[in-house]
């Protein structure tokens, strides 16, 4: 099986400062990898380098491509990333106001990404987009309503609805329970689990939240100052952590 | 179906000292299909250990460990997240789950990943439910409140939801009352007569006498600790 991504000695410099550096790994078809690692650590530098969000300084980011096969994401042209941007990946931020488009209706911030990739029948678009308020847990009265006068939940839920709705393959989260209450958290984590096995989704997600990780995340890479210093399995790296920082890190959870 | 050659394992506590402890060393262990062998040993003797060890959740510093064609030992995560899904089940003593979702489907998730219909797969879930004498009106619940027993046969449940070649199970009548505890025992004696390899920790000598071909003493892995 060709891995869908495969990331090869990606570094990123803030100056002299280190952004993350020495990065490979391979994500298959349905895997969901967690970053781990405290602020500052490059998680979200790294995310961005991937998701052509940043550009690296150095080495390659091959995704298999429907077309060409694996392709090097970091030298293809801007067109192309941006066509790869609104296709088979998706960017789901931590804010949700980040992601969506604030003035326009939920249903059309869902309507938009289908428009992009050609839908141009109005009643199919919305047709699609009330399905995917559905699945999401929006109630389909509300897809007229403008996501500023959506709750922090629901906000969080539409830019999910709005990213899946072109079927991508793969989806960079960064933090995408961060800043929710716990109960809408497990309501979204429930939400994204039932998607990544029903659509086949690999994703990469980008949290500090270790609990979060243990419940969405098939292998897990834990980053500090920039380098990947374990990966692993997921409950194998949480629950026999073998660098001195993931013992720290997992023996500083708080416990409920 | 499980072969264990000169297993080791050592914890270093890099933040106490790096302080290296010594749990295991030499470990043998072979389990045919169909064959179910009990592990004993005082407590902190490593039977949790071992069996954490086979199912990929602890890493080995150093021998085998084969179930089927896999060596847990040296397996990529993706080979094992494929053997866990497909080959060795683990009933541990804890129930973890996502928050809010109900009963029914986390009985069912096990068939559900390996794409079995819905249908068929919560067919299988509320047979194992029924037998395991967890009421009906319950099954639309999250079995996050459930009591400690009613939890433990959740898990049992979803363990025995896929018939696993080969099955790791921690304490599998703990906390059980007798009716259920024979339930469970049946099960693990249908599995077995299904051709399942099947190794187990009982503190219950009684259950374990009947459903175990043999019993295999952990503390002959220990390692000799200097004093």
């Amino acid at each position: 099986m060709t891995p869908l991504l495969q990331v090869r000695d990606i570094a990123k410099f803030y100056g002299g400062r280190i952004g993350c550096t020495d990065v490979s790994f391979d994500l298959y078809p349905g895997e969901v990898l967690g970053i781990v690692g405290e602020s500052g650590s490059g998680k979200s530098t790294l995310l961005n380098c991937l998701a052509g969000h940043l550009p690296p300084d150095q080495g390659e980011v091959l995704f298999d491509t429907r077309a060409d096969g694996p392709r090097d994401t970091v030298t293809m042209s801007e067109p192309e990333r941006r066509m790869l941007g609104r296709t088979d990946w998706a960017f789901v931020h931590q804010h949700a106001r980040d992601g969506l488009r604030m003035g326009v209706s939920a249903g059309g911030n869902v309507g938009e990404r289908l428009m992009a990739v050609g839908a141009c029948h109005y009643g199919d678009i919305r047709e699609q987009a009330l399905d995917w308020l559905d699945r999401v847990e929006i109630s389909g009265d509300r897809i007229d309503d403008r996501p500023s006068a959506f709750s922090g939940g629901m906000q969080q839920r539409l830019q999910i609805a709005r990213n899946l709705v072109t079927g991508p393959r793969l989806v960079f989260m960064d933090e995408p329970t961060g800043g929710l209450d716990v109960s809408v958290q497990a309501r979204l984590l429930d939400l994204l689990r039932g998607l990544v096995r029903d659509m086949g989704l690999s994703a990469i997600i980008v949290t500090h939240d270790l609990a979060v990780v243990r419940l969405l995340a098939d292998r897990l890479m834990v980053m500090k100052s920039g380098h990947v210093v374990e990966q692993g399995l997921t409950d194998q790296v949480l629950d026999d952590p073998q660098h001195g920082y993931t013992q720290l890190l997992v023996s500083s959870v708080l416990q409920v | 179906m499980i072969e264990i050659r000169d297993l080791e394992k050592s914890f270093i506590l890099h933040n106490q000292g790096a302080a290296v402890i010594p749990v295991m060393a030499g470990a043998h262990l072979d389990v045919a299909a169909g064959e179910c062998v009990g592990l004993t040993g005082v407590s902190g003797a490593g039977k949790s250990t071992l069996m954490r060890m086979i199912y990929g959740n602890y890493l080995a510093n150093g021998g085998s460990i084969k179930v089927g064609e896999v060596d847990v030992a040296r397996a990529e995560p993706r080979e094992i997240l494929t053997l866990r899904r497909e080959v060795l089940g683990y009933v541990s003593q804890f129930l973890r789950v996502v928050p809010r979702v109900p009963t029914l489907t986390v009985v069912a998730e096990p068939l559900l990943a390996l794409g079995t219909p819905v249908a068929e797969a919560e067919a299988r879930a509320k047979e194992l439910l029924s037998q395991l004498n967890i009421p009906e009106r319950l099954w639309s619940l999250s079995p996050t409140t459930f009591s400690g027993g009613e939890q433990q046969r959740v898990n049992i449940a979803r363990g025995f939801a896929h018939r696993y070649p080969a099955l790791l199970l921690d304490e599998p009548t703990a906390s059980l009352d007798a009716k259920n505890r024979e339930v469970v025992l049946s099960l693990i004696e249908d599995a077995k007569a299904g051709g399942a390899a099947i190794i187990g920790i009982f503190h219950d000598e009684a259950a374990r006498d009947r459903v175990c071909d043999r019993v295999v003493d952990v503390t002959g892995f220990t390692p000799v600790r200097a004093a």
